[in-house]
């Protein structure tokens, strides 16, 4: 475990009485692109906002690099590395572009990234870094958004739903980046609801269903079929992790191949 | 002639509650606090800057080089203890706190400094001094001076806002606090800075009414807080140019108010007030001009 960047321990998070997730670990090494997976309400988000800190765990810790920042405030985990992508990219909007990648640099530790350094990474920003990013279309936004994430230097970038709300094409292209920005040593967790996204582009992935892990592994040895079912939750108890059945479904389309972008996994409950 | 006058003290006025307004309109542009005890804090300011005086027998204009930068600390510490713990509680908390102490701050003071009025430097030049234009027109310095630091704050703080790092950091809290986390900001801080300037605000405006006027416990929520809701309300909520216009037409109304009919003065000023709350709620100038 000691080779470990991020560490979430055992985490149990409530939202008042609901649980929202319960006995969720996972173990980020660096460089690695770490994707979890599920169903609308499994508690993706949640678990990636309790790790950037904007909920606190009811039980359980986060750990980066050997250290407890379980009790540390969101501020002070990006500053030491933990950084976030919002969903819904949550942009300054009275602020221009260029602002907002400013106030991303304001407690940037020290590392690659430069406001330069992300205006070479998205061509058309340079030129229009005067703009307000309300004037910006959704891709355009998702890019400032991980721009100002990446001029924070971070060493841990939490990726949460980039492809919600954008067209494919556009999901491709901001997707199509990530190679260049691992290549500056950056690590990545991400949550993805486009699970044939999450299984290009990560080293590991993780299901979570229902605030559990129901899934995990490395995408070339889980079959559709397995991802299937721990997505959905067929034949399949969400508690036991060690399933190895396929599920006896019937003709759900096959979630690598056939997921859509958001919103549908209309098959699982919960909300989180 | 007399319309004339009228017109130009009214718009020199609005200076004055352009001072009193733009610290409250920055209060809740950034942390959507509505701080009633905003009068009252003008008028500590005011006492404390007789209190300076009297002490170290500073020149009456030095003093606000000591009484704002106590204000903007103090300013700091309340936003980062009473304040951040109301808002904590939810943004209606801070209401019934800035209440209670307003309450709180006016009955100190009469128990302490006595029901009596008190004015500042009123053997100045500059305070009792005026000049004629024509034979109608008279005015005094004083408005015209506090009318010029008016916009020199105004505009001090659309380049704070606009160009420092505070300044961005403080917009980008207004706009999206858990964003600003994220990105390393710590919110609280940045609270604590925008109450500090607000407070600075503050104290300018609870001296200059002193030595325009007179100040005793009372003065804070009977003419400072109400004007500058006024003011704010006629300029527009979040703007910062809009408090300069908002206490102008407040001016000019309660000038032409007492042209009319002395005892209208007051009442005029709030007749357009509320004018422009029926036909014009969002304010003269419905845009933000922070940035």
């Amino acid at each position: 475990m000691t080779d470990a960047l991020l560490e979430v321990r055992d985490l149990e998070v409530h939202h008042g009485q609901l649980r929202a997730l319960q006995g969720v670990s996972l173990t980020v090494r660096p460089g690695e692109v770490y994707a979890i997976i599920g169903a609308n309400g499994a508690g993706k988000s949640t678990l990636l906002r309790t790790i950037a800190g904007l909920h606190k765990p009811t039980t359980g810790s986060v750990w980066l690099d050997g250290t407890d920042v379980t009790r540390v405030r969101t501020d002070r985990r990006a500053a030491r590395g933990i950084v976030m992508v919002p969903e819904g990219r949550r942009l300054f909007g009275s602020l221009s572009v260029e602002e907002n990648l400013k106030v991303g640099a304001s407690y940037a530790r020290n590392g690659p990234w430069t406001i330069e350094r992300v205006y070479e990474l998205f061509g058309w920003m340079r030129e229009r870094r005067g703009q307000r990013t309300a004037q910006l279309s959704g891709g355009e936004q998702q890019s400032v958004a991980i721009g100002r994430a990446l001029v924070a230097n971070p060493r841990v970038l939490l990726l949460d739903e980039l492809s919600l709300g954008l067209a494919p094409v556009v999901v491709q292209r901001i997707y199509g980046m990530l190679p260049q920005i691992l290549a500056t040593g950056l690590t990545v967790l991400l949550v993805e609801q486009d699970v044939s996204q999450a299984l290009r582009v990560a080293s590991r992935v993780q299901c979570l269903l229902e605030g559990r892990t129901t899934l995990e592994g490395q995408p070339g040895d889980l079959t559709p079929d397995r991802v299937e079912a721990a997505y959905f939750g067929l034949g399949h108890d969400p508690g036991s992790e060690d399933s190895d059945s396929g599920g006896g479904d019937g003709g759900q389309p096959v979630p690598s191949a056939g997921l859509p972008l958001a919103g549908d996994g209309a098959d699982a409950e919960g909300e989180g | 002639m007399g319309w004339v006058n009228a017109i130009i003290q009214g718009i020199l006025t609005g200076g004055l509650y352009a001072l009193f307004a733009c610290g409250l309109s920055l209060m809740f542009g950034v942390m959507k606090v509505v701080n009633l005890a905003h009068g009252d804090l003008a008028v500590v300011a005011g006492y404390v800057a007789i209190g300076v005086i009297t002490v170290t027998h500073v020149p009456v204009l030095w003093s606000f080089l000591i009484v704002v930068p106590v204000m903007a600390v103090f300013g700091y510490v309340l936003q980062r203890t009473l304040i951040q713990g109301a808002l904590d509680r939810g943004t209606l908390t801070t209401l019934i706190v800035t209440f209670g102490l307003s309450v709180v701050i006016e009955n100190a003071l009469l128990q302490f400094f006595t029901a009596n009025s008190r004015a500042i430097g009123t053997n100045l030049a500059l305070v009792r001094g005026s000049f004629k234009i024509g034979s109608q027109i008279q005015i005094g310095y004083l408005l015209v001076v506090i009318f010029a630091a008016a916009v020199v704050v105004l505009l001090g703080l659309q380049y704070f806002l606009s160009s420092s790092n505070y300044g961005r950091m403080i917009r980008a809290v207004a706009d999206d606090q858990e964003a600003a986390q994220l990105s390393g900001v710590n919110y609280r801080h940045v609270f604590g800075i925008a109450a500090a300037v607000a407070f600075g605000t503050v104290a300018l405006a609870g001296v200059a009414y002193g030595m325009y006027s007179q100040l005793d416990p009372t003065t804070g929520t009977d003419t400072i807080l109400l004007f500058a809701f006024a003011a704010v309300v006629i300029g527009g909520l979040g703007s910062l140019w809009g408090t300069l216009l908002g206490g102008v037409v407040l001016g000019v109304a309660q000038q032409i108010g007492a042209q009319i009919n002395i005892s209208d003065e007051v009442l005029a000023g709030y007749i357009v007030f509320l004018a422009v709350l029926v036909l014009r709620p969002q304010g003269l100038t419905s845009r933000r001009s922070q940035s």
